[in-house]
């Protein structure tokens, strides 16, 4: 029988090491695995590598985490915050390394990695200081640049409903990166506002197939990082 | 002394005015992305008749305007986290969805804001290359690299009087040829393969005027020129 729930969040994460590479879903405020982030912050892995479009909001999730130190290094392609300096803070002292991706490239490696692509070209940043370093070919007279696929050992992962299976609803533009992050990670844990039986979701409107997701944590009512950045919240 | 503020001042465009002349060349039935900043403003001004479909990276096609305060939902929000509606007939997609648009060649229209264009449509508008400035590029070079047509709406200058409108960019590229048309409080500028060329300009202002203000040779290609 399959059952992918697990009883919470502490649990999901329990198993996190030091030096693990993870994936963060969330754009800006939407989306993000708040409950996830937090009791990964609880759990205590450090020296991690997180893969994600943006550097935390305010003093809570994924902000919290660079603050409290456990992060090594930021692959993503827009840190920069208006209403977090967390970031901006580490990244100046030198505590933390900076991989700068263009969104869609980002996206694409994601994707790439879950697909089993090792490697694509595109011509997005050739020309640019972004292109340094990276490996260049002309397809139909236009350069464009070797990017690499991106796999992780974990995703963290926020949908709306979920059974137990794993399979995944999202909620409006929530969605963004989490189908893509489910499938690239070697363990995905998702963190869904309903958990049910098998039937319960419409096979034509499930986005995220289960065969991508490993747990499945039910937090009924999650906190939106929205919310929490709004109140000046603070994490832990 | 005078009163009379001087004519530049008096006849350059409003952000509005600039975002309503950008609108009118929008084609009915477009796909559009408007970078964030002022080039947003273009969506108040699509003339009546014509149906745009405005496109947001972080995965929403149908974008309408912001809600009512008391009807955010801070699950639907636009590339620039502020909150927004979607319209009858939108549609949510995943990032690489998302990008597929952008860089598949679906996308008909970008208008985005600018540091700096080049006379060969080279494009600045994510870094100013200083060493403590927190680096960050989202979507931009994707979709200089994907969209069918990339627009620039700008202010002609910067505050202190700068042209951004040079022969070669000073900044960090976003990319290399990627503007054909670039709309300014002063002008409409077209990117040829000769160079910048003057469309049209404000009401008021002279071709000289503009010409003044910008950094490379600038051609008058106007249907009516200054009498």
């Amino acid at each position: 029988m399959i059952d992918k729930r697990v009883a919470s969040a502490a649990e999901a994460v329990a198993d996190i090491a030091d030096g693990a590479t993870v994936m963060i879903g969330g754009f800006g405020e939407a989306g993000s695995p708040i409950e996830l982030v937090h009791a990964l912050i609880d759990h205590g892995a450090s020296e991690l590598t997180v893969i994600s479009n943006n550097a935390g909001n305010g003093q809570v999730g994924l902000a919290a985490l660079i603050r409290c130190g456990r992060v090594a290094k930021i692959v993503g392609s827009y840190p920069r915050s208006s209403n977090s300096t967390v970031f901006a803070d580490v990244y100046r002292a030198g505590r933390i390394e900076l991989e700068l991706v263009p969104q869609g490239t980002l996206a694409e490696r994601i994707r790439a990695g879950g697909a089993g692509i090792p490697a694509f070209y595109t011509p997005t940043a050739a020309g640019t200081e972004l292109a340094d370093g990276k490996e260049q070919r002309e397809f139909g007279g236009r350069p464009h640049l070797l990017e690499h696929a991106l796999t992780a050992d974990w995703a963290l992962v926020k949908a709306h409903a979920a059974d137990w299976h794993g399979n995944l609803r999202f909620n409006k533009t929530a969605r963004n990166f989490g189908p893509i992050m489910a499938m690239a990670a070697s363990t995905t844990v998702v963190q869904a506002s309903s958990v049910d039986a098998p039937g319960s979701l419409d096979p034509e409107t499930v986005v995220t197939p289960g065969i991508f997701v490993n747990r499945v944590v039910h937090v009924a009512d999650p906190a939106q990082e929205f919310d929490l950045v709004a109140q000046g919240a603070h994490y832990p | 002394m005078s009163t009379q503020p001087p004519a530049l001042l008096r006849d350059r465009l409003t952000r509005e005015q600039i975002a309503a002349r950008a609108a009118q060349d929008i084609a009915d039935g477009s796909y559009v992305n408007l970078g964030i900043g002022m080039p947003e403003l273009i969506a108040q001004f699509v003339p009546e008749g014509r149906e745009i479909v405005l496109h947001t990276e972080n995965g929403l096609l149908g974008m309408g305007p912001a809600p009512a305060p008391d009807a955010v939902d801070p699950e639907l929000i636009n590339a620039g986290k502020k909150p927004v509606t979607a319209n009858p007939g939108a549609s949510y997609f995943h990032h690489a969805d998302s990008f597929a648009m952008v860089r598949g060649g679906h996308l008909d229209l970008c208008v985005l804001g600018a540091m700096e264009v080049a006379a060969n449509g080279d494009l600045a508008n994510w870094s100013t290359g200083r060493a403590d400035a927190i680096p960050a590029v989202g979507g931009a070079m994707d979709l200089v690299s994907g969209v069918r047509a990339v627009r620039v709406m700008t202010t002609h200058c910067t505050r202190d009087g700068t042209p951004k409108l040079v022969e070669k960019c000073s900044y960090p590229l976003t990319g290399e040829g990627v503007v054909s048309r670039i709309y300014t409080d002063l002008a409409v500028v077209d990117v040829t393969a000769e160079g910048f060329a003057l469309i049209e300009t404000a009401a008021g202002v002279t071709f000289e005027e503009v010409a003044a203000r910008t950094a490379a040779p600038l051609r008058d290609a106007r249907s009516r020129p200054d009498a």
